[in-house]
């Protein structure tokens, strides 16, 4: 075995990028290990914990580049070394050519921005955000690990100057009709729409898409805003937007239960809106809180889509979510192709939001579900690697993204997971989560289908057939063709629903109690 | 009123984006005005640095 790193100095890529080369450079033969990031103080001790040290690395900077391999032989290790600045302009990022480095230089050049967009490192958002608002401008921040106190001071320096702070960690919105970070293309419409959650946003605005409707705004405003320490600072304020917004007809709230403190000011709010509100707090049963005879709760994101379009006084087009009968049969006719000793569901989520939805689907209907993000902290995995009975698992949970990217770009976790799930004969079903839109993998379908076939040869040879139920959050207008990517999957023998809430309800019909 | 939130909504979108260029990209795809920033973090990312010149700035 050998080791060897080489430092590139003053040449700053973001994160996203490197883990492409990172990937790239893992998989030459004979490569055993790969490292390619900044040299910030958390980076070198990573590389400690390798094994990578020497003196270049304790004196280099957070500006400059480090890629370290570790490799079967010397001569694998100076090769991939060699190679990598080929490697790095190879897997150059595709976008606009740029000569800026500094907020300040983008305001010179756009002097009438109304808007910036950030998705730089955690430890520095508070800076350049700050700096944003001072200037006027709102802000999307896309970046996450911005310690919350930060994010609290943003929030009422932004309330001061009638400025919006969607984020941290915030996946999505949808902006006069323009989707920014990870959104799917929708038509305009009459329903609004505020959400922590990306994959909760998404799934609300595609799914009023598939049913002839249309968005008027999604105003995404970070995971922890409904938190009791920043208070649903933006919620309130984009509650206070879509109120006063003519084209809004109705708001729907997508989240995870707020807290204690946040919920009884959100409620007070509520009760004075004039506009129908559906509020959908997944994780949680809602309907003895009192906020207002405008306000209907809505167990799931299917069940807020159908609320938001009666309250508009319009008959739905999207069904209420139940099985159909073909759908029940199809079920009971798997169930008895399952070999004696198959008896357990796995979901392997792409989308946080999803994984938290199916644990509240199957709760209610009395199957026990254990998770590394357990709506029940009782029925935690101990290892998020290692299933138990009935598992959900977020797949973009720190766990498996720390240093990696995301399953919504990168499948390469999950088709792993999609394996080892195979090789357990007591696993029944598999139910995954795809999500198109822009700035998604542009064919995650694709990225796991071999996994999906090699799993089901895998099951066949030891025990019986692996079932696998899918849902696909998108609208014909993303960039991946949704059409495809659902023939793609139904080739395959994978059973396909238009929801997760759906997807989740087949599986509820499989594993329910005797 | 929330009027500067309101003129986000209202008004088309001018966006100066820091990092990911597949977010600016997207956003041209949907014909909105956009200055891609390749941004670094300041003064080589040291932080002693980076507060003073806050302080002098």
């Amino acid at each position: 075995m050998a080791a060897g790193f080489v430092i590139r100095k003053n040449q700053y890529y973001d994160s996203v990028f490197l883990m492409g080369v990172n990937k790239r450079l893992s998989q030459t033969k004979g490569v055993l290990q790969t490292a390619v990031l900044m040299a910030s103080e958390k980076n070198k001790q990573l590389l400690a914990d390798i094994g990578i040290q020497g003196d270049q690395i304790v004196t280099a900077k957070p500006n400059d580049l480090i890629v370290a391999v570790i490799g079967e032989t010397s001569q694998v290790v100076d090769s991939v070394l060699q190679g990598i600045d080929q490697a790095l302009l190879a897997l150059e990022e595709k976008g606009p050519a740029s000569h800026l480095q500094t907020l300040e230089d983008g305001l010179v050049e756009k002097p009438n921005a109304n808007l910036a967009v950030l998705t730089i490192p955690g430890e520095y958002v508070f800076r350049e955000a700050s700096k944003a608002l001072e200037a006027g401008l709102n802000l999307f921040i896309f970046s996450s690990n911005v310690p919350i106190e930060e994010e609290r001071k943003l929030k009422e320096l932004a309330a001061d100057k009638n400025l919006l702070v969607m984020g941290p960690d915030c996946g999505t919105s949808i902006l006069g009709g323009v989707g920014i970070g990870f959104a799917n293309v929708v038509n305009r419409g009459l329903f609004g729409a505020i959400g922590p959650s990306g994959t909760g946003l998404q799934e609300f605005t595609s799914q009023i898409h598939n049913a002839g409707y249309g968005i008027s705004h999604a105003i995404g405003t970070g995971s922890r805003d409904l938190s009791d320490e920043i208070g649903g600072i933006t919620t309130i304020q984009a509650l206070d937007t879509l109120e006063a917004d003519p084209q809004t007809k109705v708001v729907s709230i997508i989240a995870k239960p707020p807290g204690g403190k946040t919920l009884e000011r959100l409620l007070a709010r509520l009760k004075i809106c004039s506009k129908p509100i559906v509020g959908c707090f997944l994780g949680a049963r809602m309907d003895s809180f009192e906020g207002g005879d405008a306000l209907t709760w809505a167990p799931t994101i299917d069940d807020a889509v159908l609320a938001a379009i009666q309250h508009v006084g319009e008959k739905p087009t999207v069904a209420r979510i139940e099985l159909t009968k073909q759908e029940r049969e199809l079920a009971a006719k798997s169930r008895a192709d399952w070999a004696p000793g198959q008896r357990f569901l796995r979901g392997l989520f792409a989308g946080g939001t999803f994984c938290y939805q199916s644990q509240q689907i199957l709760g209610e209907a009395g199957i026990v579900v254990h998770s590394n993000t357990p709506l029940n902290p009782q029925t935690k995995l101990t290892n998020p690697d290692r299933s138990s009975e009935h598992t959900m698992i977020d797949m973009g949970d720190e766990f498996y993204t720390q240093g990696r990217p995301h399953p919504m770009i990168d499948g390469t976790m999950r088709r792993l997971r999609i394996l080892s799930e195979s090789r357990d004969p007591s696993v029944a079903v598999l139910l995954l989560d795809f999500i198109l839109g822009y700035n998604a993998s542009m064919d995650p379908v694709g990225d796991v289908l071999d996994a999906i076939m090699e799993a089901k040869q895998t099951m066949r040879q030891q025990t019986g057939e692996l079932m696998i139920v899918a849902s696909i959050c998108g609208t014909k207008e993303d960039p991946q063709e949704l059409d495809l990517q659902v023939k793609l999957l139904r080739e395959a023998g994978v059973i396909v629903f238009q929801s997760n809430a759906k997807a989740t309800l087949f599986c509820c019909e499989l594993f329910k109690p005797a | 009123m929330p009027d500067k939130i309101e003129e986000l909504l209202r008004e088309p979108l001018v966006v100066i984006n820091l990092g990911l260029k597949g977010f600016a990209a997207s956003l041209e795809k949907q014909e909105v005005e956009v200055i891609q920033v390749d941004w670094i973090p300041p003064a080589g990312g040291d932080e002693e640095m980076i507060d003073l010149l806050d302080k002098l700035l």
